[in-house]
Parts: structure tokens; C-alpha cells; sequence
């Protein structure tokens, strides 16, 4: 997910409680981790959560209204695969009556033409369909799943059918890189809106795939040419959002734009998380809801108020100024490559784990991996 | 397909998957499209409150002119660019 939030404008004040901590823009509810894909990708925890823990309809009705209360502009609902769950339908119809943007990231397989129309006639407002590969074979491989191409390629049909506007959600890695071309005219053949080209990050089910998975620094160079020349070339026809690989990058990214400044997570047990990979950080407590109110986790929320504003920072981030544009860069990766989620993250070219972090992509984007390990479906 | 610029004749209008709300929290009015919330200023959703998908560019810009009692060429120059910003970014669509 790539929420942007754009100011056109200086914004006007507004009811805001807490003067420091802006109400959130968008919430990515992770409605279930049921999935039927096994990308070796997958931005799911490795425990996952069992359906019998989901949370219930009314409790996600609930959730989307208070979030909606709070500010929340945008509803993005996710997995795991949406379309696992049977209500998705009434879903739709609680988003769109909290008066929620609502935009469905789906891998199309759940999908039916029926159950389409029946979530356009519902108010879905956006479709957001993954994409493993180019070629049935290929991105069969990735999802492990036989027939998911050619099932995904009717379900892209069927949403133009609707008219719903579609964008492509396409993870690039070292096996598909090199058809980035490819990837983006598919886009446009499907009369994609919109194209989101993500590179792996390497969190998650993805870490135990990093010398499989791990694009060479020429993939990565030149895969930031194509998609500069497609931006230009394909104005008013097809916005093409990048997300670069981190360790080419001299500075970090801002992660989910400020910790706890733009949006926040729900996993399906109802834990509420300021980035979809928060719990890998030992030592932060999340809170869940229904227990807690949405409002109350946002604005006094042990784990949101962590590393909000720059008091926990430490150098070199506390006196360099990028703070403000880049916020330390990523707590997931200073804690999974430093030791401590309070370090600058290793993406930043001032790190001092830096030129490990650059050397062990560099050994991986080059080793002779084949072997993929697949993510599991919870029970 | 190479972008024209929009002319005074063309009848702009937001497509499906693309509308403005008024936010109650931020006191201000949005504009929401797929993966996007874009803060607009207030001479922003004047124009787009004008966007109907019937009335051209030439219409709109006199019915700014008229209501905000402004001169009708700079508004016409004014909102062409503000549209024509958002149709770079497929929010907005000519027919
Ligand atoms: S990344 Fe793949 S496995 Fe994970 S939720 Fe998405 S489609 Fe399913
Ligand atoms: S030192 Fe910290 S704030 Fe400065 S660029 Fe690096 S990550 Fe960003």
C-alpha cells in the first residue's frame, strides 16, 4: 500500500485533539490472512491468525465507523485474500455507509463475475489486483497456485466490465525485473488506471527468500529508468507508482510516512499496528479492538506514540536534517539488521550498518538460488 | 497517446472511482481518487464543485467569473491548469 497523501493546500485547523498527532488519512484492514496464493513474498506475519480469531462483521462495521470518525478518508481492505471471506459483500456496504473510499487489494482469485457486480452495485469504489508475473507459467510459479494468471486476467476483464477503475499491483524481484516493459504494457492492455510497481521488501515470508528473490543492482538501475521513461511516455493514461529496492537508495524511505502520522493497520484478530510489520519490534504493546476504541489507540497508543516526533531519536538522525523528510527511515529494519528499533535504519547511507546491509545485498542478488520457500494459509 | 491540452469547448468531468467529499475532522474539502487524498484549497473546490460533467471549461470559467466577480480570462487560464494538472494524474477525464 502506497497511500499518498497530497497537500495542495496549507490545511485548515481543524477539530484536531491531540495539537502534536494529525487525525490518520487511510487504515489497511487485513480482514483475513486466508489466502489461497503462497507468494514467497507475502507481507503476512509468519504466525498468523486462525479464522476462528477474525474479527466478526459487526466488529469490522464498528471499525470502520470510528476510524471514519477519526479522520480516516480511505478504507483499504486487504489480506490474506478478501475475498476469503464471505462477507465481504456487507463489507463493502459498511464501508461506503461511514462514508469510506473504499478499495479492494485482492489477488482475484474469490472473485466471480457475480460477486463483482454484486460489490459494484455496493459502492466498491477501487480495485487493486496483484500481479506474480507476465506469463501464466511464471507467475503461477510465484504464487503457487495453477491457473491464478489466467483467472486473475478474467477478473481484470470483468472489473473494466464494471467499470471500476483497476490498478495493477505488480512485486518485482530478481526472476521479473527483467520484464518490467512487458509488465507495464499489460497494464494498459488491461485499461489499468494505475500501476503500482513494488520491489520485495525484505520482510516477513521474504527474508528466508532474499537469495532467491534479491534484484542485482543493474535490475534495479534500470528498472528506474524504465519506469521514468513510461511516466513521461504514458501521462493521462497510466500512473505508475515506484517503490524502489531499499539498499541502492543513499537515504531511507519514509516509513508509512511518519510512524503513526498518516495511517494504521488492523490485522484480523483486531490488533491495531502504526505498519503491517510493527510486531516484529520486541518490547512495543499493541492494543486491540474491540477493547479499545480506534481513537484512543491513535492518540495515546503505547506502540503509535513510540516513535512519533524525534525525542527517541537517536545520532545521527537526532541532529541531521533530513528528520523531518525521511523520520529515521524504517524501525522494522534498524530492528531486524541493528538490534534496535530505535537506530537509524540501515538504508541510510549514515548508518553504521550500512555497508553490511549493501554487501549482503549484494551477495544475495547474486547467488545461485533457485529454491523458493513458500508462505503457508493459516487454519 | 500524447496529453492535448484542455480547450475552452471540452466538458470536463471526475470518472468513476474519483469524488470530492467534505472532511468534518480537517474542516476542508477532498478530493478522493485510488490511492490518492488530495487537500484542495478553496478556490480548488470551487472549480471542481463546478465540474459537473455537462458544463465545458467556457461555462464553468464564466460561472466562477460571475460568482466571485473576478475577470473571466484568468479564471478560464487559472482553472485550465488546475484540471489540467488532475488530468495528468487520471482524476479528471474530458469528454
Ligand atoms: S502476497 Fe500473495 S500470499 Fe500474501 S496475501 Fe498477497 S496474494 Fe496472498
Ligand atoms: S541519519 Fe537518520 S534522519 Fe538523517 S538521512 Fe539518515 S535516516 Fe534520515
Amino acid at each position: 500500500m502506497t497511500m499518498v497523501a497530497e497537500n495542495e493546500t496549507t490545511a485548515a485547523p481543524g477539530t484536531i485533539p491531540a495539537p502534536s498527532v494529525k487525525p490518520p488519512m487511510a487504515m489497511l484492514a487485513e480482514l483475513t490472512h486466508r489466502c489461497p496464493l503462497a507468494c514467497p513474498y507475502c507481507s503476512n506475519p509468519l504466525e498468523m491468525t486462525a479464522i476462528k480469531s477474525e474479527l466478526k462483521t459487526e466488529e469490522w462495521a464498528e471499525a470502520f465507523k470510528q476510524a471514519a470518525a477519526i479522520g480516516v478518508l480511505q478504507i483499504h481492505l486487504s489480506g490474506g485474500e478478501p475475498a476469503s471471506r464471505r462477507d465481504l459483500e456487507e463489507l463493502i456496504t459498511a464501508a461506503r455507509d461511514a462514508d469510506l473510499y473504499t478499495n479492494l487489494i485482492t489477488s482475484g482469485i474469490g472473485l466471480t463475475e457475480k460477486r463483482l457486480a454484486a460489490l459494484d452495485e455496493r459502492g466498491l469504489d477501487h480495485v487493486q489486483l496483484s500481479l506474480q508475473g507476465v506469463t501464466a507459467e511464471s507467475a503461477d510459479e510465484i504464487g503457487g497456485y495453477k491457473g491464478g494468471f489466467d483467472r486473475k486476467m478474467a477478473v481484470a476483464g470483468w472489473v473494466e466490465k464494471q467499470g471500476i477503475p483497476l490498478t495493477l499491483n505488480a512485486v518485482v524481484h530478481r526472476r521479473n525485473m527483467d520484464r518490467l516493459e512487458e509488465t507495464i504494457a499489460l497494464a494498459q492492455q488491461l485499461g489499468a488506471r494505475r500501476i503500482e510497481v513494488a520491489t520485495v521488501q525484505f520482510h516477513g515470508w521474504a527474508a528466508a527468500n532474499r537469495a532467491a528473490l534479491m534484484p542485482t543492482q543493474d535490475q534495479a538501475l534500470r528498472a528506474r529508468e524504465i519506469v521514468n521513461e513510461a511516466r513521461e511516455r504514458l501521462k493521462g493514461e497510466l500512473v505508475i507508482d515506484y517503490v524502489p529496492a531499499d539498499h541502492h537508495a543513499k537515504y531511507p524511505k519514509p516509513c508509512m510516512g511518519g510512524w503513526g502520522s498518516t495511517g494504521l493497520n488492523i490485522t484480523p484478530d483486531g490488533t491495531v499496528l502504526p505498519c503491517h510489520a510493527a510486531q516484529t519490534i520486541k518490547g512495543l504493546n499493541f492494543d486491540r479492538f474491540p477493547e479499545k476504541s480506534l481513537r484512543d489507540i491513535w492518540y495515546d497508543g503505547d506502540a503509535f506514540n513510540a516513535f512519533r516526533g524525534f525525542d527517541w531519536m537517536q545520532e545521527p538522525c537526532r541532529s541531521c536534517d533530513r528528520r523531518g523528510k525521511d523520520f529515521g527511515g524504517c524501525r522494522c529494519q534498524a530492528m531486524a539488521i541493528a538490534n534496535d528499533p530505535y537506530a537509524t535504519d540501515p538504508v541510510c547511507s549514515k548508518s553504521p550498518f550500512h555497508a553490511e546491509l549493501v554487501a549482503a545485498a549484494e551477495a544475495d542478488s547474486h547467488a545461485d538460488a533457485s529454491e523458493l520457500t513458500y508462505r503457508v494459509s493459516p487454519r | 497517446m500524447t496529453l492535448t491540452a484542455i480547450t475552452e469547448a471540452d466538458t470536463p468531468f471526475l470518472p468513476r472511482g474519483v469524488r470530492t467529499k467534505f472532511d468534518s475532522v480537517r474542516d476542508i474539502w477532498v478530493l478522493l481518487a485510488p490511492e490518492r487524498a488530495v487537500k484542495l484549497d478553496p478556490i480548488g473546490a470551487a472549480i471542481l464543485a463546478e465540474v459537473d460533467g455537462t458544463r465545458t471549461l467556457n461555462e464553468i470559467a464564466g460561472g466562477l467569473a460571475a460568482k466571485y466577480n473576478a475577470p473571466v480570462d484568468q479564471i478560464k487560464k487559472d482553472a485550465g491548469a488546475f484540471l489540467m494538472s488532475l488530468i495528468e494524474r487520471r482524476m479528471v477525464e474530458l469528454r
